[in-house]
């Protein structure tokens, strides 16, 4: 049994099926990556995991529980499973250390003194400890997007989706995010994470999924899918990466 | 190679006429300080053009634009100021004295008079103002209720907010300072004039302002509820924490129009009788044969509502400039 288990799944918005019966396992300490075309269905899945979309039909399940369907906590659910998203959506009214702290604070219970210190240690990893006190707007976008990086870590979760996290930075700030992931992995966080990155897939990743009209059209470990592809529609895909100058 | 001549350079092709502005010189006349000096800069704009002395004339042209500019902007404000001093002295000095009479407007009696009526205005707004910031949140959060469950308040609070905003708050002022008494209704059959007149004040812009609330909380992008949401935070600590919060900023602007409407219209409240402002300036007015209480009553309400816009708007700023970096 897999530590996340999406079997089958549907979602349908309108009459496309944007996942069309998906399936895929994630183990414990496994890097998943996400790759494929704009609307082959890599967000919906990372949102359909933590219960931000619902799903139309199929499992997904978390260490054997079921998560999706009626009836589930999904709060509960979003306490083990953190998401990172390609706009950062911090809070604007917040500062950085206030955005850290809150879910800590009124979701895990924790007093302020012991969130800020959960804080403090995470924004020093990722070198922002200066920035604890700055409002989020005031920030570079790598920037924002380490906080937002160290705001889901915050709640130490089980599972972190990122989604696209790099997409919305500028080329010199990618590398300042990458490698935060990067130190991650090699933590053990169980890690599923949606991308364009793929020279940092193929480096980072012990498993890449290939999604193509709503399932997983290929899977295997990076030197499969970006050196030999077994499937035309990969191989396609891949070949369109390297022309772009982007592998 | 010495004979080698420099190729004579074409003359620039000219982007455009010279602009001399005349029309707009000749009606700035009507301001002659600066219509003269701008009818001159285009006058010489135009003969420079004609001498080939395209730079400066252009320079020229653009100083007549800038004087037709004076002439409108200086010469409006200088005919206004202009018509009122006229009209002040018009007729003998009328004007000024129905308005503005010196035995009135210096009179202490008639200015404690006004005054302790005023702190009536004042009491009632500053409590309705705090009662309309709280229920009007509540009104704005029922109609943005999800789910089927929740249609009948939603429609609930629909309802209210189309009943209090189409009826005029002088009615709704009769209605329930009248009407509660004069029916003995359970609880509020009793009350003092003040409390009605708040309670009816709160029932007229809480309408106003919950929709303002609205607005601001549908204009918090739903990613804020998203990130919020995936944190493990429920749906009512994501908006007592996020989005209320940045609702709320958002909707200071307007909100603070519809209270200055709302300080204004406790000019309405006399109506139940009570000695305030409006009906103590009218008693001083029918005994002095003037209407000069009612420029001081004008007074006493501009002394409130201009500082407190200036002090909402320091309040905006100063929140953005934290907030906000350099943009």
């Amino acid at each position: 049994m897999a530590f996340l288990e999406i079997d089958y799944v549907y979602k349908r918005f309108g009459h496309t099926d944007v996942l069309a019966g998906l399936k895929l396992n994630v183990e414990l300490h496994q890097v998943v990556s996400l790759i494929g075309a704009s609307g082959s269905g890599k967000s919906t899945l990372l949102r359909c995991i933590n219960g931000l979309e619902t799903i139309d039909d199929g499992v997904i399940r978390l260490d054997g529980d079921r998560v999706s369907g009626r009836g589930v906590d999904l709060d509960a659910l979003r306490r083990e499973v953190g998401i990172v998203f390609q706009s950062f959506n911090l809070f604007p009214h917040m500062s950085v250390l206030a955005n850290i702290t809150l879910a800590p604070r009124k979701v895990l219970g924790l007093s302020r003194g012991e969130a800020e210190e959960r804080a403090v240690t995470l924004l020093t990893r990722v070198g922002l400890a200066d920035k604890a006190t700055e409002y989020p707007d005031r920030l570079s976008g790598g920037q924002q997007q380490r906080v937002a990086i160290v705001r889901a870590l915050a709640m130490e979760p089980r599972l972190l989706l990122l989604d696209e996290i790099t997409s919305a930075l500028d080329p010199e700030l990618v590398a300042e995010v990458l490698n935060i992931v990067r130190d991650l992995a090699a933590e053990g966080m169980t890690m599923v994470l949606a991308t364009h990155e793929m020279g940092f897939a193929k480096e980072v990743s012990s498993k890449v999924c290939f999604l193509h009209d709503g399932v997983i059209h290929e899977e295997g470990p990076p030197s499969q899918i970006f050196d030999r592809p077994r499937e035309d529609r990969t191989r396609a895909f891949v070949q369109r990466i390297i022309d772009a100058g982007r592998l | 190679m010495n004979d080698r001549t420099a190729p004579a350079r074409p003359a620039p092709k000219r982007v455009g006429r010279v602009l001399t502005y005349r029309k707009a010189s000749i009606v700035a006349l009507a301001f002659p300080p600066a219509g003269v000096p701008a009818l001159v800069h285009s006058v010489r704009a135009a003969r420079l053009a004609r001498t080939g002395d395209v730079e400066i004339a252009r320079m020229e042209g653009e100083k007549a634009r800038d004087w037709s500019w004076y002439a409108v902007g200086v010469g409006a404000a200088v005919y206004v100021v202009a018509f009122l001093i006229w009209l002040l002295t018009t007729n003998d000095g009328a004007v000024r004295k129905v308005f503005f009479n010196p035995d009135v407007l210096t009179s202490g009696s008639a200015w404690h008079s006004l005054l302790k009526g005023f702190w009536i205005n004042v009491k009632v707004f500053l409590i309705a103002e705090c009662v309309v910031l709280v229920w009007a949140l509540v009104i704005a959060i029922m109609r943005l209720l999800p789910g089927d469950a929740c249609r009948p308040v939603r429609f609930l609070a629909t309802v209210y907010v189309d009943v209090f905003r189409g009826v005029p708050s002088i009615l709704v002022i009769y209605i329930v300072g009248l009407g509660f008494a004069q029916a003995d209704v359970p609880v509020v059959g009793n009350l003092a004039d003040e409390s009605y007149a708040i309670i009816a004040l709160s029932l007229t812009y809480g309408a106003y302002v919950s929709e303002v609330y609205r607005a601001g909380i549908e204009s918090v992008h739903w990613s804020q509820t998203a990130a919020a949401r995936s944190l493990g935070l429920s749906y009512t600590q994501t908006l007592r924490h996020v989005v209320v919060p940045q609702a709320i900023r958002r909707s200071i602007p307007p909100l603070l129009n519809d209270f200055i409407g709302l300080q204004k219209d406790t000019a309405l409240i006399g109506v139940l009788g009570m000695l305030e402002v409006l009906n103590r300036s009218r008693f001083i007015n029918n005994s002095q044969g003037t209407l000069a209480a009612y420029s001081m009553a004008a007074l006493l309400f501009l002394a409130v509502t201009i500082p407190f816009t200036r002090l909402l708007d320091h309040l905006v700023r100063r929140q953005q400039a934290k907030t906000q970096g350099g943009r």
